[in-house]
Formats: C-alpha cells, structure tokens, sequence
C-alpha cells in the first residue's frame, strides 16, 4: 500500500467529481465527496476489475446503495479507464449513460442499480451469496449512508448476510451525520451506529473515513475475519473538500458558477498539494 | 403447444402447488444455476425439499419480503435464475419497489411466485387475498404475468418460466383445484389457449386460474339452450395475445372476461386495453367488482364476489344483448 499514491488518488477523484457535477451544474456534492477516500482505497489499491471488461465473472464488485452518491464512482470509473473521463462530463443531459443515481444498465463499472435507498445492500447480498455459490473469491463492496439506515431494509439485509455467513461482503456505513433535511440526530436519532450494526452480529470497525491508510487497514483485518459478514463506518464530512459544501454539509448543491470555479481551483490546489508531499 | 382438456369438473387428488414444487426439484437437478428463495412460506407449497435436496441452491431469507426481493435480484446479477416465492400479497405488495427497481428496471430476471391466488386464500382471509397482484405486475414495464389454471398447467408454465427474461409474476393455487388440463399438456407463455370454438359463436369469453372450469360450466349450460360461445384460457395476462383476443372480437363480437382478481386493472382491463386499440367490442367483466377479500370457505367466497358459471351466464347474455 502506498499512502501517497491513494492520497493523490482521492484528491484526482475530488476534482473529477466536482467536474463531473459542475457540468450540469447541481447535483449530490455532499455524499459524493466525502467518499473520495474510500473509492481511492478501494479503486487504487484493494479491488479485482478489469476496466476493459467491467462484467468480468472474477472481479470484485461495488453496490452505492447510496445511489446518489453517482457522480464520484463516475469521477472513479472515468480515471481508472473505465471510459474516457470526458463522457462523464454528460450527467443528467438527455440521454446520458451517466445518471443521479447509478444504474447498472446504463453505465460501465456500475454493479447494480440503485436509488430506492435501502434496497442496494440486500441485491449486494445477493451477489455476494450468488459469488459464494460458485467459490469465486470475489468480495462485494456496498457502500450504505448512515441517512439511508433509517430504511429498515438495511437491517434486513445485515440480518440475512449474517444468518448465511456471508464474509465475502464488506459494508461502509458513511457515517457523515447529515441527510437531507438536517443533522441525523434530528431526524431519526440513531444512537450508536457501530453498536447497532455489532448487535446484527457483524465485525464492525470504526475508522476516521478520509484516512487512506486507516481505510485500507480495516478492509485487510475485515478480510481475515471469517464466517461473518463485516461492516466498516467511516466517519466522515459530508461535502468533504467541496468549498461551498463542506462548512454546511448540504445533501445536494446549486452553486454560483464562482463558487464552482473556487471550489475547482481549491481541489486543483488540494492535488497539487498531494503530489507535492 | 400440446393442451389435452379434460374439463370435467373434477376435482383433482393432487394439491396443486405439487405442479411447482415437483418441477422446481427437477428442473434444479438439471441446471445447477436455478436458485430459490423463499420467505418462511416453503412448509406452506411444498418447497422445503428444495432446502433439502439443494441446500446450496435452495434458500430462507426469512419473513422479510423486501430485503429477500432484493437478495434474489443480486443472485440474479451474477448469472442465476432465480424463483421467489412467498403468498401472492406479500411477494406483490410487500416488495413492489424491491422488484420494480433491483430487479425490473435494473434489467435482471426473476421469476416471482405468488401462492393463493385471489379467492383461494379463503381462510387466510382478506389480509392475505390477493385481488391487486396481477394488476401491480401489470404495470410493470417488461413484466410477465401469468394465472395458471391447474396442477399441470402450472408444472408447465414453471418449464416455460426459465426462458423469460425480466419479472415474471406467476399467482397459483395451493391446495384444491378442478383439474382443467390431463398429465402432458404443454403450454407457450403468451399464447392463449382456445378451449371450445365454433363458427357460430355469439360472443368470447376470455379466463384463466380457478375461472376457466367456471367458464367451461358456463359454455355447457348456454350451449344445452342453444347459444354457442368461444372459450379461451388466457393465462398469460401480460404480455397478451392480442392477436387471438381480436379475432375473437372480430367473429364472435361480444366478450366477456372472467378473473379471480378485481376486475379494475385485471384480465378484463388489458383486454379492454387492446380492444379498444384495436376493435372496440361489447365487454362484461365478471371479478371481483373493486372490493377488498374477506375470510371464508372459498366455495362462499366465489358466491360472494360473483365467481360463478352463473355470473358468466348472465354476463354473456348480457354482452350478447349489447351487439
């Protein structure tokens, strides 16, 4: 694992997901950015694909259950070569393969379609029973938000991975504390995330969620975990490097095109300044 | 095609979920990529053999309808054909937007099963009465949405499941059934099944499920005083014969459609749909007239809501009055 590299990585995929964004000129900031990090781990370092080959029967597979957060798997896809990043700069225009919520129909890279919240982590459960079935060592990838866990159907599927001993799979929780009307807390409290999902019986680490190294840590020791499912919640800041999204953690944003062209340059400087260290 | 009718009014000594289940064992012996997932209801249609002779394949996810839609849309993603099954309301309410999004729109084939059709959830009562199923399947775009009328109607139309592609609703029966149809029959999903026709017909009624035996009392009855009607078993209600609905408009001029399900948005509906594309035609809908179930014999139950050879009677003379 190299720190550097993944550190430049999550920068490259802030600015491309800002870019990415900024062509239709409103979307989901706030959840895409602060999982930059994550996606660099898992992208750069950790994941089996083939960009040539998206469907590959042997790669590893990731489910945004958090379907909104669309714009920085794009961001992702389009760097790691996926397809040239320019064709992401298409979201939401008529026609697009890249729509708000990801779609597996639609976009190369995308594992399965979501948007209904909730409902990505149990069709990524079924992959990743569907992988065992046939002893393939592929892992599933789902990346749930701590806002979509008040949908009952995330328990229901920790629930089935833990009762079919699903350890093929890792869950991210982006714990950023906000949803769209507001702080978590205010909306429907859910205590303590990590103690909750530990009760569904799933190995659960806690780790600061923009530490590429932390990140990568957990995901091995997730791995030598066998016969349960495993669950990681990275606390994060919704808007992560975004500068007009950051400082209030907006769930979706409609800049001014200056506030886009500060918030770019400052990604541009934040990338530079990784490269640099 | 191969349909012998036998069309007896007898009812038949095998339960009819056995038309699933003993398929379904089969067809698992022969394609190790048929998966099954069910939700705490396989005591309930005989698939608990499945668990046993395939215990990798053949899967509990509990009394979870939602996340268990989901599950089988993933299994579908990496290349299995998956069958889901739970009673007719819990695999159609309880998972619509599971089943609309992970699996229907995102373009992955499942087949889901619906036990106790309609009416025959008799002493589960109206909670568990499926009368809307279809019509939510319906209008799902890409959907496939059949009402088998018996035991080897249904082992049939379960062979023929694995080569749909996209969702598929299939609602049955569990227990008791007139038997319809002898051992062998073979059916094609999407073809109607012209069971009695004649060039004198005065008017077409189009059925399927537990109606079809109605429907063939009701073609008996009208015929002994002298009025001849077509009878087709449309058991596939989406995507429709269209085709054979308009030429039995065209000859006969009056339909009627039976149905174990409300007749708002139902088999009556998308053949008025086509009809009135088409060749608008006289129609009487005979179904369940847009009231909830309730619990009771199913023998009441079909008195109730008007399931009858008798409502048909008068819905064909009816139809036939309005030419």
């Amino acid at each position: 694992m190299n720190e550097k590299k993944l550190k430049v990585l999550a920068a490259e995929i802030r600015l491309e997901t800002l870019k990415v964004i900024h062509s239709r000129g409103f979307g989901h900031v706030g959840g895409s950015m602060d999982l930059a990090d994550l996606m660099a781990v898992l992208y750069g370092e950790v994941m089996k694909y083939d960009p040539k080959n998206p469907r590959w029967e042997d790669r590893d597979w990731l489910v945004l259950s958090k379907g909104h957060a669309g714009p920085v798997a794009y961001a992702t896809f389009g760097l790691m070569g996926f397809y040239p990043m320019e064709d992401a700069y298409t979201l939401n225009q008529p026609g697009t393969k890249f729509p708000s919520h990801t779609d597996r129909k639609l976009t190369p890279g995308v594992d399965l379609t979501t948007g209904s919240l909730g409902q990505g982590v149990s069709t990524a459960t079924g992959a990743a029973l569907g992988n065992k079935i046939d002893g393939r060592d592929s892992y599933v990838y789902c990346v749930v938000g701590d806002g979509e866990a008040d949908e009952g159907q995330v328990w229901e599927g920790f629930h089935f991975a833990y009762a079919h001993k699903l350890d093929n799979i890792i869950y991210f929780i982006d714990n950023n504390g906000y949803q769209l009307d507001g702080p978590t807390a205010d909306i429907l409290a859910h205590g303590d995330m990590a103690k909750k999902v530990e009760g569904f019986g799933l190995h659960t680490q806690v780790i600061d969620g923009h530490d590429v190294t932390a990140i990568y840590d957990a995901i091995q020791k997730a791995k030598e975990t066998k016969g349960v499912p495993s669950c990681i919640v990275l606390n994060t800041s919704k808007g992560k490097g975004a500068t007009f999204a950051e400082p209030k953690h907006d769930h979706s944003s409609q800049p001014k095109e200056e506030q886009w062209q500060e918030a770019i340059a400052a990604a541009e400087k934040a990338l530079e300044d990784a490269k640099n260290a | 095609m191969n349909v012998k009718l036998i069309g007896k009014h007898e009812k038949d000594s095998r339960a009819c979920r056995d038309g699933l289940a003993l398929t379904l064992n089969e067809l698992m012996a022969e394609d190790k990529s048929i998966v099954y997932v069910d939700c705490d209801l396989m005591g309930c249609i005989n698939t608990k053999q499945l668990r046993k002779n395939y215990p990798d394949r053949a899967f509990e996810a509990g009394i979870a309808e939602g996340n268990a839609a989901g599950v089988a849309a993933g299994l579908a993603a990496t290349g299995k054909k998956v069958f889901f099954h739970s009673f007719g309301t819990f695999s159609s309410r309880r998972c619509y937007d599971q089943i609309y999004m992970s699996a229907a729109y995102a373009g992955l084939s499942v087949r889901v099963l619906g036990s106790d059709a309609g009416v025959t959830a008799a002493f589960n009562g109206g909670t568990h009465m499926p009368l809307e199923d279809a019509a939510m399947y319906l209008s799902i775009p890409t959907a496939t949405v059949i009402d088998p009328a018996d035991y080897d109607q249904l082992a049939s139309v379960t062979r023929g499941l694995l080569n749909v592609e996209g969702v598929s609703f299939t609602r049955f029966v569990r227990k008791d059934v007139i038997r319809v149809y002898d051992e062998g029959s073979e059916f094609e999903i999407g073809k109607g099944v012209v069971l009695h026709e004649s060039d004198k017909d005065q008017a077409t009624i189009i059925t399927s499920g537990i109606m079809v035996d109605e429907s063939l009392k009701a073609y008996e009855a009208l015929q002994a005083e002298g009025i001849n009607v077509r009878v087709i078993d449309m058991f596939t209600w989406k995507p429709l014969d269209e085709e054979l609905v308009i030429k039995a408009a065209k000859e006969t001029g009056a339909i009627v459609t039976a149905e174990n399900h409300n007749t708002c948005c139902g088999l009556g509906s998308v053949v008025a749909n086509c009809l009135a594309k088409n060749l608008p035609t006289v129609q009487e809908f005979v179904g369940v007239q847009d009231e909830f179930g309730q619990v009771g014999p199913q023998a009441f139950l079909m008195d109730t809501y008007g399931l009858r050879a008798a409502n048909i009677i008068e819905a064909v003379k009816r139809a036939i009055s309005r030419k």
